[in-house]
């Protein structure tokens, strides 16, 4: 017997009397909701649209409407909907669920429990219009002492011989999305604007696109475990490089690009064959233990002459604190931790959605560690997965961040809807795709200003931000957790976080 | 030129791979590099036309990310020569440890004995030019040419045992793996089948058999022939059929 259709999830609709019939929504759809009649009416199959926005933003009469889940189900409290149609799919496929993006699931949003100070009387706050604001940020290891000696003539000599560290003019990065999971005018926007506002963004898996070449001083170069793109050249283009060892919207499973995204040009980047499989496995094959990882990051920064900083990614996930301490022991320059909230082209569902920890636990308890340690020098913490405003930034270093990648804020400022179906390979913003006439509907010029954007704002605000906390520079807010309160968090968060309560 | 000498004694494995870049710097096309116990990473990241001849025992990842040289071991190796390796060569005198020609997309490596697990894992090779071939004059353990995803990997069991590992070529999507004499199916890895060993494969091979052979003074003949096993992958989209849409 057929298990039949489940209800649609969206249901678009034209106002017909405000619609021109100017045709522009068929021509913007790549799922194939609208198609026109030979009458010149226009057709809708609301079954294959992803809320995608693409038809409603383009539509110059307003005469698009989209609404959620218009069919309703017998209700209940634990078979949701979503569950339902989960097993029916399963049912009939027998597959594994493929999802996009971050974790839809229902978690408290720690960030939004917790709140930042201000300063009032007693401790005055800062004007950042008229004080300077150090936002500078250096990432990686630092000297636990500086040897500075006092020569005959006065002239200072230091006598510390210095990791190399990266510059950022803002703690703000851009993850890592590579090439193939999204489309090269995408990654251009993104490069440009990490070089217009003096900050990195990481190359993903994917290698680099000679056209990323000019912008390669802002790229952070990726070694995954299928070494995709990696050969010395790549290595030494990178002001960085970041070998990836988890993700936090797929912890444990490596990844995956499906071989119709395989194009020559990608191929050709990721240095694999044309048209197969580009399959990144979950475990690096040469690595087993933190010995094992120790001596891939000195194999990088051997080959490398000892010039470039090595970060190490791995998913917010059990225990990461004991893990981000083996990795500071490990000459790695800095650790960054991505939370179960990171976004991803794709992702297997049951992963996306259960496995890992929230970042912000991840971040104080590795920042915890590390300074009990006493190591908390040797390397640098960058945090990832879920931060969606300024304030989240404010809080991450709070709990002792030192900088943050921003990914899906990034892909929202160039158009992305955060519709999910990043995996099809159809993204109608030109963004997760590598169609041609979808890729030419982003314009890296425009998108890049757009992104440039954000990434300043956001700076303006951490500036007013600090400021309010008497805090002048980004410095005295890395780890000051007396800065936060927690608001409606159990005891137990409250001492991961080492936060104090409201009112305390 | 004359051969640049370097006398590895005692020596750190960064102030070895300076005094190599040096060398190489200065147009040496020759380097020896004597007494060689166990430094990691020679020759990492090293582009050029350069021969260096290594005497002892090099430690972990000696080539890795290399691009041009070649690397002539008297003595065994540990693991993953090769590794991430773009275009160059590895002639080992003796064995290897695992994981040799990790990743590797270009040039070549020959081992006149034996080498450990995982030996030719991620192995790929695009555009054209870029197809890495791992010779292993004896045998190697299990797990061989794993994730594979082009080039060659041969096998050619000189000391008459036939290869007893398993997991051959787990999630291999690309490339070939040819081992001497004959290999069971319980042998094989998820994603690899065995197929027919013809004389265009004993031609396509030939040249690396006669190259191998030609370092280690060993007679070809012996070994061009047809008695190989062959394993391909069974797709070049191995998880094609495992996903279904949200």
């Amino acid at each position: 017997m057929s298990l039949g259709s489940v209800p649609l999830k969206y249901r678009i609709q034209i106002d017909r009397q405000q619609c021109m019939q100017c045709m522009r929504c068929v021509d913007n759809c790549s799922y194939g909701v609208f198609r026109e009649e030979d009458d010149g009416n226009i057709l809708i199959d609301s079954r294959k649209c992803t809320a995608c926005h693409r038809c409603i933003s383009m539509c110059p009469r307003d005469a698009i409407n989209l609404s959620e889940r218009p069919v309703d189900y017998r209700s209940h409290p634990l078979w949701t909907p979503e569950a339902r149609e989960d097993v029916i799919n399963q049912s009939r496929s027998g597959r594994i669920v493929l999802a996009g993006m971050g974790n839809a699931k229902d978690y408290p949003i720690i960030y939004d429990r917790l709140v930042l100070d201000a300063c009032q009387v007693t401790n005055p706050s800062i004007d950042p219009l008229r004080e300077p604001m150090e936002l500078r940020t250096y990432l990686g290891q630092k000297p636990s002492k500086l040897d500075i000696r006092k020569q005959e003539n006065g002239d200072i000599e230091l006598n510390t011989k210095l990791s190399p560290n990266l510059e950022l003019q803002t703690p703000i990065m851009i993850g890592h999305m590579s090439y193939g999971a999204i489309s090269l005018n995408a990654q251009l926007s993104l490069a440009k604007a990490a070089a217009k506002t003096g900050t990195y963004m990481g190359t993903g898996e994917g290698g680099l696109h000679k056209d990323i070449y000019p912008y390669q001083d802002n790229m952070i170069v990726q070694v995954a475990s299928g070494r995709f793109g990696v050969d010395i050249n790549y290595l030494e283009r990178g002001a960085a490089i970041e070998i990836k060892i988890g993700q936090g919207a797929k912890p444990g499973i490596g990844g995956h690009l499906p071989g119709e995204k395989v194009c020559t040009d990608v191929s050709c980047t990721r240095m694999i064959p044309a048209g197969s499989d580009a399959i990144s496995p979950a475990p690096h094959h040469d690595i087993y233990s933190i010995e094992d990882l120790a001596q891939l990051v000195r194999g990088l920064k051997e080959a490398t002459e000892w010039k470039k900083p090595v970060f190490v990614k791995i998913a917010a996930v059990h225990n990461v604190a004991a893990v981000a301490a083996g990795i500071a022991r490990s000459s790695a320059d800095a650790v960054v931790i991505d939370g179960f909230r990171g976004g991803t082209g794709a992702s297997p569902k049951v992963f996306r959605d259960n496995v890992g920890i929230p970042i912000e636990a991840a971040i104080a308890s590795v920042d915890q560690k590390l300074n009990d340690q006493g190591i908390r020098n040797k390397v640098s913490v960058i945090a990832s997965g879920g931060i969606r405003n300024s304030a989240d930034i404010a809080k991450s270093i709070a709990l002792g961040a030192d900088a943050v990648y921003i990914g899906t804020a990034a892909l929202i400022s160039m158009g992305c809807r955060v519709c999910g179906n990043c995996y099809r390979g159809l993204c109608p913003w030109g963004i997760a795709t590598q169609r041609e006439d979808l890729v030419s509907r982003l314009d890296p010029e425009v998108e890049s200003e757009h992104v440039a954007n954000l990434i300043n704002s956001w700076t303006l605000e951490l500036s007013e931000l600090m400021g309010a906390a008497g805090i002048n520079s980004i410095e005295s807010l890395r780890g000051n957790r007396s800065r936060l309160r927690g608001y409606m968090l159990d005891e137990g968060t409250l001492d991961v976080l080492q936060v104090k309560p409201v009112g305390a | 030129m004359e051969p640049v000498h370097i006398d590895a004694r005692a020596l750190h494995y960064t102030p070895l791979n300076q005094q190599i870049r040096k060398a190489v710097s200065e147009g040496a096309t020759e380097i020896i590099v004597d007494n060689v116990l166990g430094q990691r990473f020679i020759a990492d990241g090293l582009k050029g036309e350069v021969t260096i001849r290594i005497n002892g025992v090099p430690g972990g990842d000696l080539g890795m990310f290399m691009s041009g040289p070649t690397c002539i071991v008297k003595g065994n190796c540990d693991h993953a020569p090769g590794n991430t390796m773009d275009n160059g060569k590895i002639v080992i005198h003796g064995s290897a440890g695992d994981a040799v020609a990790h990743s590797m997309r270009g040039g070549k490596v020959f081992v006149r004995d034996d080498i450990g697990y995982r030996g030719g894992i991620h192995m790929k090779e695009y555009g054209t030019g870029h197809k890495p071939i791992l010779v292993i004059g004896d045998n190697a353990c299990s797990f061989l040419g794993e994730y594979m995803a082009g080039g060659v990997i041969i096998v050619l069991s000189k000391s008459g045992n036939t290869f007893g590992g398993r997991g051959v070529g787990s999630g291999i999507h690309g490339g070939e793996i040819i081992l001497r004499g004959e290999l069971k199916e319980r042998q094989l890895g998820v994603g690899a089948k065995i197929t027919e060993f013809t004389e265009k494969d004993l031609e396509k091979i030939s040249p690396y058999i006669e190259e191998f052979c030609a370092y280690f003074e060993i007679d070809p003949e012996k070994y061009l022939d047809t008695r190989y096993t062959k394993i391909v992958a069974s797709s070049s989209r191995p998880f094609a059929g495992k996903y279904v849409w949200e």
